[in-house]
């Protein structure tokens, strides 16, 4: 390979690959993220994964790699492979908008903490992706500013909230992504596209500098093609920070390792559960088919298998259709056009009329529902009924959690009950329709445990299947191993998932020879 | 209902009728070194917009992260209010939209507060004590500062613009709130006052803030309301916002019970809502009608992780508890041979700290108190000052005192060298040594000015010698004329009866 490189290979390869050849000399940074902008140039305009490319901050910081390579220094294992960031974290110098109208043009003063610390390892940025509005919605058909299509068949959506991270990815458009996830936004958006996801613990990774949309519930996590990318990903996002009050300090190194480990696919003394509430009913066939079949590779890697009842689960939904909405609401206060953003301009308008004003025009439909509902939920008389019940169903699903971890060590289910939908078809006047998207996802965030998904399979209609494991808190490792074990049995019997993709393959090829 | 009476009752009618409730919250502004929730400073005076950082701004994804300091400045506040600590405690948010509030909500404690129930015992009287139960003290941070332009006395009403400066965002409060207080009868206003200024000074001694009324470390807000005499109902309230002085707290909380019963009387009800007191005509006028429905969603504040106190750290911090005001005060008045009138007086004009502060550097209490509330209040009263404003320290008023104790000048021209002090002409030994104001204590000199005196007045200098001691005076008015007045008027007598 080393011997005939040339960039349209370099972008379908895995991060971890690419590392190894900036690490040889084999290929420069610089290269390589131009590489990626080139595709980026070439191809985004079909798929849509980004609000903002970054070429000049990419390119500075490939070239100070290079540099600080050429004269020998110590660089971090990934240093020079590029990477795309949600909307939601906040970039200093580059626009920020969490795909909100509202924050059109907001230039943000300062850096998210991971941010900080990407910029440490000197990963060159590629720019910021799109998302639905402040993380509001499952198919990315919420953003203020366009559509992400699914790369695998581009009439779809690629999920929600983190479609531009997950579409990114399958599509070649970065190797390396940060989501935020919430109640599936990492997750479910991997299993749409057939990429790894991982919502570390609840306070493993600082949310500082990560704009909030349900702050008891966000996480930042890893999106890549393979569990052993997003493991090194969360080796660089994850750690104590006290900017944040919630942030837990754990090893986030032992995450690759635990990756590394799960190769040699033996799960022997590994018990793994069935969450029987996200299993049956509700799950599309060929999704629970896929599921089944991988669930029958685990066994024969040696992983005990048994189903376990979270009957507290089945409430989920509505616990979070309350709590979610109640922080949203406040979260969401701040956008007022006061101080940064979009403000309404008219004449003689009091500062009260322009804070009516901007909102009613920088809010986009969905997040207005969310506002008013949390509005509502948490008004004085409705309180200790919606968000006091919440609250106390939300303490019954950890319950649920602690007792499952009792025997096993790790729960596993479908990611998301359906393949991709079709752009628009679930846009109608019932948005509970879209929200059942995140049924199997949401207990994880209301019980602040890890989970990853990665991609089981084909649906029937050749769109990409999920696979969900989850962990108890901070045992995040559980999943890398798991994960991993599982992707390297997927991989030896059907080849690797996110390298059957069409999309790109042909136009890249064109666009090279034409050089 | 009714927000004015037609007329007005006097206040013995009102209390005649009716009984006084009231409830006060204070806010005490933290002196930590920075803000609430973020490394910001907290400071005063600074050009605005400076002390700011992502987190006071509320940008978005900005965190707040607790300051331990000013949770110690709240033990050490519930342990003078012989508070209950609490163990765990939260914050919550109080939603509502402002501009001058970055998050559009307050980082707030609600149920559980770091201070539960205490209490507050204030003397109102040589024998009397008068209890105000305390129902709380929680932390919360503070909005920036709106400045309304082209409107009338800077209010919003018909400004032009308005301006927001957020230094003062996120600074921390400490806000105390009290039980209804029943049975202060005519004493409301007064006891109100006292407890105000009784806050103040804990504040001050636990040196958790400023505490400068003035500069708005202190904000009182008082609700009252009055029920028929005896029948231990609870009436409406008003709540009179920011009144920022003990004088017009007492004034304030007077008038609100006189309005309301002028309203009460009238057959009329009260309407619950904030009034604002003004300086100018000693009155109080309508607010913002505030009606139980204000809903402010407050929730658990998901940034913050509960604050946990440990036993260990409220001991050492009441380990290094400072003496507290009140025990300090009977124990000087005691130390000091003052009656409680005297400790009044002192107390009354504020100047217990500066008449301590003068007897530490070995004037007598009296004195000390003679100087402060003689002269320097009569200087700070003409020049709208408070007797800490004075260009004068105490060590200043101990050195003069002294000059006066040594013989070396007389009454008169110590109250020159302080005013002189406080026009910044100089320190008191170089006003003395300057304007050769030592007093003319030399034998020889005086008794030149003695005899010309006695020979300027043939007349008295008889009846002097016929032992007719009554015209003495005169004599002794031409010599410190003489002397331009910096004889020693005890000297210059023993010198006339020497030389009659």
């Amino acid at each position: 390979m080393a011997n005939n490189i040339n960039t349209n290979d370099l972008t379908l390869l895995t991060a971890h690959e690419q590392a190894e050849l900036l690490n040889a000399k084999q290929v420069s940074s610089t290269e390589l993220t131009g590489a990626y902008l080139n595709r980026i140039h070439a191809l985004d305009e079909q798929v849509n994964a980004y609000l903002t490319v970054t070429d000049d901050v990419a390119l500075k910081t490939a070239k100070e790699v290079d540099d600080l390579r050429a004269k020998g220094e110590k660089l971090h294992p990934l240093a020079g492979v590029p990477i795309a960031i949600k909307d939601i974290v906040v970039t200093k110098g580059i626009q920020t908008t969490a795909a909100s109208k509202i924050l059109e043009g907001w230039i943000p003063p300062y850096d998210a903490h991971i941010v900080t610390k990407i910029k440490d390892a000197k990963l060159p940025i590629l720019g910021k992706t799109n998302m639905d509005e402040f993380a509001i919605g499952s198919s990315t058909e919420y953003s203020g500013y366009k559509i992400t299509h699914n790369p695998w068949d581009l009439a779809k959506v690629p999920g929600g909230s983190g479609g531009g991270s997950a579409a990114a990815i399958v599509a070649s458009l970065a190797p390396l992504a940060v989501g935020s996830d919430t109640g599936g936004s990492i997750r479910q958006p991997a299993a749409l596209t057939g990429t790894v996801g991982v919502k570390p613990t609840y306070g493993g990774v600082s949310r500082y500098g990560a704009i909030e949309m349900a702050s008891s519930l966000d996480q930042l996590g890893p999106c890549a093609k393979t569990v052993l990318d997003t493991a090194y990903l969360q080796g660089i996002l994850g750690g104590y920070d006290a900017k944040d009050s919630t942030s837990l300090d754990y090893d986030h190194n032992r995450m690759a390792s635990a990756a590394l480990k799960g190769k040699n696919q033996d799960l022997h003394g590994v018990k793994l559960g069935i969450v029987r509430e996200l299993t049956g009913e509700g799950f599309a066939d060929d999704v629970q088919k896929s599921f089944d079949s991988a669930v029958e590779l685990l066994k024969e890697m040696g992983a005990e298998v048994q189903t376990v009842d979270c009957p507290s689960f089945d409430y989920s939904l509505a616990a979070y259709y309350i709590l979610m909405p109640s922080e949203v609401s406040s979260n969401l206060a701040r956008f007022d056009g006061m101080r940064y953003g979009l403000r309404a301009c008219g004449d003689n308008l009091s500062a009260e009329q322009t804070m009516r004003l901007t909102r009613a025009k920088g809010f986009g439909k969905e997040v207005k529902r969310r506002i008013i509902l949390g509005t509502h939920a948490l008004s004085s008389g409705y309180y200790d009924a919606y968000y006091g019940s919440a609250q106390k169903v939300r303490t019954l699903i950890q319950r649920d959690f602690t007792n499952a971890f009792e025997k096993v060590d790790a729960l596993i289910s479908p990611t998301a009950p359906t393949t991709a939908f079709k752009i628009g078809e679930k846009m109608t006047a019932d948005p509970v329709t879209m929200y059942k998207n995140d049924i199997a996802t949401i207990p994880v965030n209301l019980a602040g445990t890890p989970a990853m998904s990665l991609p089981s399979g084909l649906g029937a209609d050749g769109m990409p299947i999920g696979f969900q494991i989850m962990a108890p808190g901070k045992m995040d490792d559980r999943l890398y191993f798991v994960g991993s074990a599982l992707e390297q049995a997927l991989c030896e019997k059907n080849g690797a998932l996110y390298e059957k993709i069409q999309f790109g393959k042909q136009a890249v090829n064109m666009k090279t020879e034409a050089k | 209902m009714a927000t004015e009476p037609k007329n007005y009752v006097d206040y013995e009618t009102a209390l005649k009728h009716f009984d006084v409730v009231f409830g006060i919250e204070v806010h005490i502004e933290l002196s930590t070194k920075t803000k609430l929730f973020c490394s910001a400073p907290n400071a005063f005076g600074a050009e605005p917009n400076t002390l700011i950082s992502p987190v006071s701004l509320g940008l978005p994804g900005a965190l707040p992260v607790l300051n331990e300091k000013a949770v110690e400045y709240a033990i050490k506040l519930g342990l003078a209010l012989n508070a209950k600590i609490n163990k765990k405690s939260y914050f919550a948010r109080k939603n509502y939209y402002y501009p001058d509030l970055t998050k559009n909500y307050q980082t707030s404690q609600s149920d559980e507060p770091t201070i539960g129930e205490g209490h507050l015992d204030l003397q109102i009287s040589d024998t009397e004590m008068f209890r105000i139960d305390i129902e709380r003290a929680h932390l919360e941070e503070d909005a920036g500062k709106n400045t309304h332009v082209g409107g009338a006395e800077g209010r919003i009403f018909g400004a032009q613009y308005s301006l927001v400066d957020y230094n003062r965002a996120g600074v921390p409060l400490i806000e105390i709130v009290t039980k209804p207080v029943f049975g202060a009868g005519e004493n409301a206003p007064e006891i109100i006052a006292k407890y105000v200024r009784e806050l103040r000074d804990i504040a001050r001694t636990l040196e958790i803030s400023d505490a400068r009324m003035e500069r708005g470390n202190v904000r009182a807000d008082i609700n009252i309301s009055l029920s028929p005499k005896g029948s231990g109902k609870l009436g409406i309230r008003s709540e009179t916002k920011n009144v920022n002085s003990f004088r017009s707290i007492e004034a304030a909380a007077h008038y609100e019970i006189i309005r309301h019963a002028s309203i009460l009387l009238e057959g009329e009800t009260v309407t619950q809502e904030t009034r604002h007191w003004h300086e100018a005509t000693s009155s109080t006028t309508s607010g913002r009608e505030k009606s139980n429905a204000d809903d402010y969603r407050y929730f658990p504040e998901p940034n913050l992780v509960p604050v946990v106190i440990s036993d260990e750290w409220i001991d050492q911090i009441r380990a290094e508890m400072p003496e507290l005001p009140a025990h300090k005060r009977a124990r000087l008045t005691k130390e000091w041979g003052f009656s409680p009138k005297d400790m009044q007086d002192v107390l009354n004009a504020d100047a217990l700290a500066l008449v301590e502060m003068t007897v530490t550097h070995g004037t007598s209490a009296h004195n000390a108190k003679k100087w402060w509330l003689g002269e320097l209040s009569r200087i700070a009263k003409e020049a709208s000052l408070s007797l800490t404003d004075l260009a004068i320290t105490p060590e200043n008023v101990a050195e003069i005192q002294k000059l006066i104790d040594d013989g070396k000048v007389n009454d008169k021209i110590a109250r020159k060298i302080i005013t002189d002090v406080i026009a910044g002409k100089g320190t008191v030994a170089e006003i003395v040594a300057n304007e050769n104001l030592e007093i003319v204590s030399d034998d020889s000199a005086l008794k030149k000015f003695v005899q010309e005196a006695l020979a300027e007045q043939p007349d008295v200098a008889e009846k002097l010698r016929n032992g007719n001691m009554q015209p003495i005076g005169v004599i002794i008015g031409i010599v410190m004329k003489k002397s331009q007045g910096k004889a020693d008027a005890k000297k210059v007598r023993e010198i006339i009866l020497a030389e009659k």
